[in-house]
């Protein structure tokens, strides 16, 4: 398989290829070990009777999720989806096309639960199901983030996203994992967050973290973990505590938090955001994570949950939180619950409770990248599209130079970074650049047109895929910035120097 | 002879048509959607869905995004089949009503409307590489049928008109459960034979987007997650 060195010039983001079958044929992540399984509740390898427990499962979800069920049935083969998803724009693969990827399983569906297909299955194209057609679906169902562009474009609103969980969910029930998504979900069971950082490797880091802050800026900004009593439990991608871009993002975060006054924890229970439950379409893990927020904010006591940047936790969050791990009786209700760091960030802003030096960020000439869960499936604020304009306003406030990327390819028609959905993994990596590259294309438009540098995001999935592929195409990996980077640049600490040499003069007595 | 077939057909027909469809729309209905789902941006309030959902089935909404030419064929066909359909009312009830005698031109030449649209529809099924990939034998098929209730309707519009009096007697008829004579046409007979066919595949065909679209729930759920605990009963038992 090639690794993403025979990527396909587009002559725009958009730009339809010919059809390539087989391209990305026999494509498969690593599965997961029998360990791994095991600890979501799953068979550790293929079970003897297979077909049986797949369809009784493909049945079961008919049942529970109605969205499963007329998504199957309603499909009218109009075509329109066909040229929607950046997985098919960058691989020509048809299985790639969504209405394609939702006829792996719906053949099977047809075969098994439907007149037509089970007296007339020629006709309808329904299929038995085989060893083979499970691992095709183990592969094109690993070849889908999730992104739900085809849904926007569906006349029924047809989400391949449900199909493709829904599929992840069946091979995870017959023995077949996922590596990536499933051995991360055992760790946040196990220690609290994907990467599996300890407590006390999160305490040192977030003391690093405030003597990085106190160093550039001569305030003490704390970074409180466990703080029982504080006013907000802050819930962040892990990826904030480690990597770059993201804790610039934290940084950002801090610093915000430190200017509004704000009382405010970490928890080391609650140390992930992320909940890849999601991913792999499991309403009970998806449950088991969430539930660890709700303990945390129960034993320290909070008042409001804020989220930190993250496109699929901030779905969860904002969509799901509620239902998964509700009701928020004992938070404040004053505030939105939950609530995302740029709603709190923007309204202080509106508040004028932030000071900032937009100059500072004049070095990078920005465009932002709106992260397809953040984007399709969730809000900020109190108007629809909020998700849009929220973080738009919070970059404008801090930089001089913004300017958006082509219509098609923002707002609710975004085009997914390519990693997203569980496919954010090394053995994806020629998936990850085809499936970049309508997005990269668009970057390199308003590169050309306007002279951007640097894309924002606020997603910790998009920010790692983008640190990973912007390279192939031209950019610096740190072309790639969080937009609370941006605000962290920026903002004016009260008591802070501005001057060029620096706050060496004040006495540390905060 | 030839009457009591195609009444048995009929009624037939039209049983598996409404028992059919009801029975999917019940599964559909009583099949919770455990999580909230909407496609954002998303409406707010339940008049905002309302809203939604009428521009979706109005104006095809969507598809206008995504794809004008799909749309413009998509849209025209099915517009022109509710006039055609709303026409067709006349061989049902006995006084034509003044409003279904203005429609009446409009129901007549509606059925171009159909048959380009559907011509369209099929055209694009051999000449578009993407969606010939993804058309089933099924997919012609059903324009195959949609096409051949259009032309036999046209043909005995504007080219050989049966007794459409004797037509409409039999279909009164049926209504109070007697059977009239129906006139032995050919192009009579093949067009309600397709109508036929047509009802009876309608509940176990993608003719099942027409009640499907009412029941996606990335098109009809509100977005009220936070204000509003959303939970499907069997996931409710997971809360023990
Ligand atoms: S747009 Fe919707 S109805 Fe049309 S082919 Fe795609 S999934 Fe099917
Ligand atoms: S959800 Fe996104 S990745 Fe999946 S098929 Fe649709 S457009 Fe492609």
């Amino acid at each position: 398989m090639a690794d993403g060195d025979d990527l396909r010039k587009m002559e725009h983001p958009l730009d339809i290829p010919c059809l390539r079958p087989g391209a990305m044929e026999g494509l498969e992540p690593f599965i997961a070990a029998p360990e791994h399984q095991a600890k979501l509740g799953f068979p550790g390898e293929l079970v003897p009777n297979w077909k049986e427990k797949a369809l009784e499962k493909m049945a079961e979800l008919a049942e529970k999720n109605r969205a499963f069920q007329v998504y199957l049935d309603a499909c009218v083969k109009c075509g329109a989806c066909t040229d929607k998803c950046h997985y098919f724009l960058g691989t020509g693969d048809p299985k790639n096309m969504p209405v394609a990827r939702q006829d792996l399983l719906r053949s099977v569906y047809r075969r098994y639960f439907t007149f037509a297909g089970k007296y007339f299955p020629k006709l309808v194209g329904a299929r038995e199901l085989t060893e083979e057609v499970l691992h095709e679906w183990y592969s094109y169902y690993h070849q889908c983030s999730e992104c739900r562009r085809c849904s926007v474009f569906c006349p029924y609103g047809i989400d391949t996203a449900e199909i493709t969980m829904a599929a992840r969910e069946i091979l995870d029930h017959v023995g077949i994992g996922q590596k990536y998504s499933n051995e991360i979900i055992g760790k946040v069971k196990d220690v609290g967050n994907n990467l599996g950082l300890n407590p006390k490797a999160l305490r040192a880091t977030l003391e690093d973290l405030e003597e990085e802050i106190e160093d550039d800026t001569g305030i003490s900004v704390r970074l409180p973990l466990d703080e029982k009593g504080a006013d907000i439990l802050l819930v962040t991608p892990s990826a904030d505590f480690f990597a770059e871009p993201h804790i610039d993002g934290l940084i950002g975060y801090a610093k915000v938090f430190h200017e509004t006054g704000a009382s405010w924890t970490l928890s080391s229970y609650a140390s992930e955001a992320a909940n890849f439950g999601l991913f792999i379409g499991s309403y009970e893990n998806m449950r088991e994570i969430s539930l660890r927020i709700r303990k945390a904010a129960e034993d320290l006591g909070v008042k409001r949950i804020i989220f930190g940047e993250c496109g699929h936790a901030w779905r969860v969050a904002y969509s799901f939180l509620n239902t998964l791990a509700g009701p928020f009786d004992f938070l404040d209700q004053n505030y939105p619950i939950p609530q995302h760091i740029l709603e709190y960030t923007w309204d202080a802003i509106q508040k004028g409770k932030l000071k900032f030096d937009k100059s500072q960020n004049d070095h990078i000439r920005l465009t932002f990248h709106d992260s397809c869960n953040v984007a399709r499936a969730s809000r900020m604020g109190d108007m629809p599209g909020g998700q849009f304009e929220i973080p738009r306003n919070v970059i404008r406030a801090v930089c001089n130079h913004f300017y958006d990327m082509p219509d098609e390819t923002i707002r609710e028609a975004t085009l997914c970074c390519g990693g997203g959905g569980g496919l954010l993994t090394d053995d994806l990596m020629d998936l990850r650049k085809k499936g970049a590259s309508p997005r990269m294309t668009a970057l390199q438009q308003v590169t050309e047109e306007h002279g951007v540098t640097h894309m924002a995001a606020i997603c910790a999935i998009c920010k790692t895929q983008f640190s990973k592929v912007m390279p192939v195409f031209g950019y610096e990996m740190d072309s790639i910035v969080s937009v609370h980077q941006l605000v962290s640049n920026a903002i004016i600490l009260t008591g802070q120097e501005t001057g060029e040499d620096g706050n060496e003069d004040e006495d540390g007595g905060a | 002879m030839l009457s009591v077939i195609y009444a048995i057909l009929f009624y037939v027909a039209t049983a598996i048509l409404v028992v059919g469809v009801g029975m999917k729309i019940r599964k559909y209905a009583r099949t919770p959607a455990p999580l909230k789902i909407p496609t954002t941006p998303a409406p707010t309030t339940a008049w905002g869905v309302v809203l939604r959902m009428f521009r979706e089935v109005v104006f095809f909404e969507s598809l206008f995004k995504s794809n004008k030419w799909i749309w413009l064929f998509g849209w025209v066909f099915h517009m022109s089949m509710w006039l055609v359909l709303i026409r067709h009312i006349r061989y049902f009830i006995i006084e034509i009503p003044g409003w279904l005698s203005f429609m009446q031109p409009f129901g007549i030449y509606a059925s171009f409307g159909m048959a380009l649209g559907l011509i369209g529809l099929w055209g694009r099924r051999f000449l578009v590489e993407r969606i010939r990939y993804i058309s089933n034998p099924s997919d012609h098929l059903m324009l195959a049928l949609l096409l051949t209730i259009v032309i036999s309707g046209m043909l005995m519009r504007f080219v050989a008109r049966p007794d459409i009096l004797s037509v409409k007697a039999f279909f009164l008829g049926l209504l109070r459960l007697r059977i009239e004579t129906l006139p032995a046409d050919p192009i009579l007979l093949v067009h309600l034979t397709a109508v036929a066919t047509l009802m009876i595949v309608f509940p176990i065909s993608k003719l099942l987007h027409a009640p499907g679209v009412f029941f996606s729930p990335t098109r009809n759920q509100i977005d009220n997650p936070r204000e509003k605990r959303h939970l499907a009963p069997w996931a409710a038992k997971l809360e023990g």
